[in-house]
């Protein structure tokens, strides 16, 4: 069972929450002049990440509310949850944090 | 490669079955072969078969990273029907039947395809519509389908309880609908391809391409560099990661699927019994044991195994509906990595590469088809152009919207 960690509300058991795919992908702003390529790809392709995925969570049976989060989709082992509206951490940094984590040298958050 | 057959049994038996032949070789990959497939499940050595059988193209290899059917060919329920709603369905999973109802004879190699009867549950007024235009729809297309009422499944199920929770209200069956041995339809394909000429390659994983002016030359493996006139890509739950090496991106999202199975116990259920409404399927295998399926997880993930909740979310309903199985006790479960699109219907398909064909999408269900998945995509290979029956799958369709949406059909998982 995965503990995740809520940005509100702290850690908090698996099923409390539902993911809702990639996070961080904008809709596109020039809707009028988009073909049907640019609009099959904003709705249907994703990245399906092996390693580090950007992706959203709800705290459905909590707060109720919207965060993201990155995670490793090798062990699902969550790196870190953020707030809506927060930037999206540093890829190669949490590349680093993963592989000191599964070295054992640090301790890694919402896990 | 001397036939199977009664009398090779009893000749073997006589020599303590010390003579038996190896089933297929463990070749040393050649420098170029006409066709390279990526992937040793069902579907690629389907594929690689029915290139060498009926297309005449034998220099051919099938890469696996690991074992033979060691990804989802091997870890799922086994269930076979052919009752889709849309006609782009039913073409290419009817294809499928008729393929397996010939296939142990075909390959040589007893696959135990056993068409015991599929039956779907209807729980509610909405499932009992949803089967309704389904069941009429499958009727239209020329492919068995009845519909029962709960004292015909109370006569086929003796041990349902009709009064569960959300009371049985009627069903709809495909007699010709069953299981087969998973293990057995990929090494029977195996066996039968390397009879052919087909290099099948295990624990070689494809690490990256070579293509040239977007053209595929090869696969760079963990075994070095093989070229290649054409590229087959077969691997399932990993479609996204080869497609990116490849680069490209696919719509597609891997996530855990998980069975369980029961200790074996004397013939309770001889049909595969399934319901959308409560979710759960199952079926007893010819060892005795309950084959259950549960849910898929909701979050991308490869770790190829799900989480505890979907276990409990599955054996809820089933216990419901079968009271008496709440006694038995699961020896083991598992799970396994599909690649799911939006639509539940899978993709064969060219892609932006040239020569480089990509067979993915089966998600939750693709066991069922892995003949005439293999079948159509060996055809598209040779000709260099889809099948008409895997034309109307092609991944240009999330960008057309032409969608086959079998989500609402076939939203239980397998
Ligand atoms: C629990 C569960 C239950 C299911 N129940 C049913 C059911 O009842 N009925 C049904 O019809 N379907 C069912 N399915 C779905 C079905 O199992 C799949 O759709 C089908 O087996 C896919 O076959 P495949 O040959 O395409 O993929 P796989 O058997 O997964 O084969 C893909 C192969 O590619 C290999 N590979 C991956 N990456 C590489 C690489 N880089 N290099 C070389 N090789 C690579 C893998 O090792 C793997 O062996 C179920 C699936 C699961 C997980
Ligand atoms: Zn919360």
């Amino acid at each position: 069972m995965l503990l995740i960690e809520c940005p509100w509300c702290g850690q908090r058991d698996q099923t409390e929450f539902s993911a809702h795919g990639e996070a961080h992908i904008a809709r596109p702003t020039e809707t009028a002049t988009l073909n049907d390529e640019q609009w099959g790809n904003y709705v249907f392709f994703r990245s399906n990440s092996k390693g580090l995925h950007y992706e959203r969570w709800t705290h459905d049976f909590g707060c109720r509310r919207w965060f993201n989060a990155v995670r490793d989709t090798v062990s699902d082992q969550f790196l870190v949850t953020y707030k809506p509206g927060e930037p999206a951490p540093d890829a190669k940094q949490l590349t680093q944090q993963l592989s000191d984590a599964t070295s054992g040298t640090a301790k890694v958050s919402g896990v | 490669m001397k036939p199977y057959s009664l009398w090779s049994l009893v000749r073997n038996g006589i020599s303590y079955d010390k003579d038996w032949q190896q089933a297929w070789r463990s070749p040393e990959p050649k420098k170029h072969y006409d066709v390279v497939i990526i992937g040793g499940g069902g579907h690629g050595l389907a594929t690689a078969y029915y290139l060498a059988r009926e297309c005449g193209v034998r220099n051919v290899a099938v890469i696996e990273k690991g074992w033979l059917g060691g990804g989802n060919t091997g870890r799922n329920t086994t269930i076979v029907r052919s009752n889709y709603l849309l006609d782009e369905s039913a073409g290419i999973y009817e294809h499928a039947m008729k393929l397996w109802e010939g296939l142990s004879q075909e390959l040589n190699y007893n696959v135990m395809f056993s068409q015991r009867g599929l039956l779907h549950l209807a729980h509610s007024v909405h499932d009992m519509q949803e089967i309704g235009r389904r069941g009429n729809a499958i009727h239209l297309n020329g492919i068995d389908s009845e519909f029962l009422n709960p004292q015909q499944i109370k006569k086929m199920l003796p041990i349902i309880n009709l009064n569960c929770r959300y009371p049985v209200m009627g069903g709809l069956l495909q007699r010709r609908g069953g299981t087969a041995r998973h293990d057995a339809v990929a090494w029977g394909y195996a066996r039968g391809a390397d009879d052919m000429g087909v290099d099948i390659i295990q624990n070689c994983a494809v690490e990256g391409f070579d293509i040239q002016n977007g053209e595929v030359k090869g696969v760079r493996t963990s075994k070095g560099l093989i070229g290649a006139g054409k590229v087959g890509c077969v691997v399932a739950g990993h479609s996204s990661v080869l497609a990116e090496m490849a680069g490209f991106r696919m719509p597609l999202e891997s996530v855990p699927l998980q069975a369980l199975v029961s200790e074996p116990v004397k013939p309770v259920i001889d049909c595969v019994v399934m319901s959308n409404g409560i979710h759960v399927y199952v079926s007893q295998s010819d060892k005795g044991e309950l084959v259950v399926g549960a849910g898929s997880d909701a979050y991308i993930s490869y770790s190829q195994r799900g989480s505890f909740d979907q276990i409990e979310h599955v054996v809820g309903p089933l216990v419901e509906l079968f009271p008496l199985f709440s006694r038995l006790r699961m020896l083991r479960q598992w799970g396994g990595i599909v690649d799911v699109t939006t639509d539940r219907s899978p993709i064969l398909s060219k892609t932006p590469v040239k020569n480089l064909f990509i067979n993915c999408g089966w998600g939750t269900g693709g066991f069922k088809c892995t003949p005439g998945s293999g079948h159509l995509f060996a055809h598209s290979i040779a000709q260099g152009e889809m099948h008409e029956k895997a034309a109307p799958f092609s991944i240009d369709r999330f960008n057309t919207g032409a969608l086959i949406d079998e989500g609402a059909a076939a939203a239980v998982a397998h």
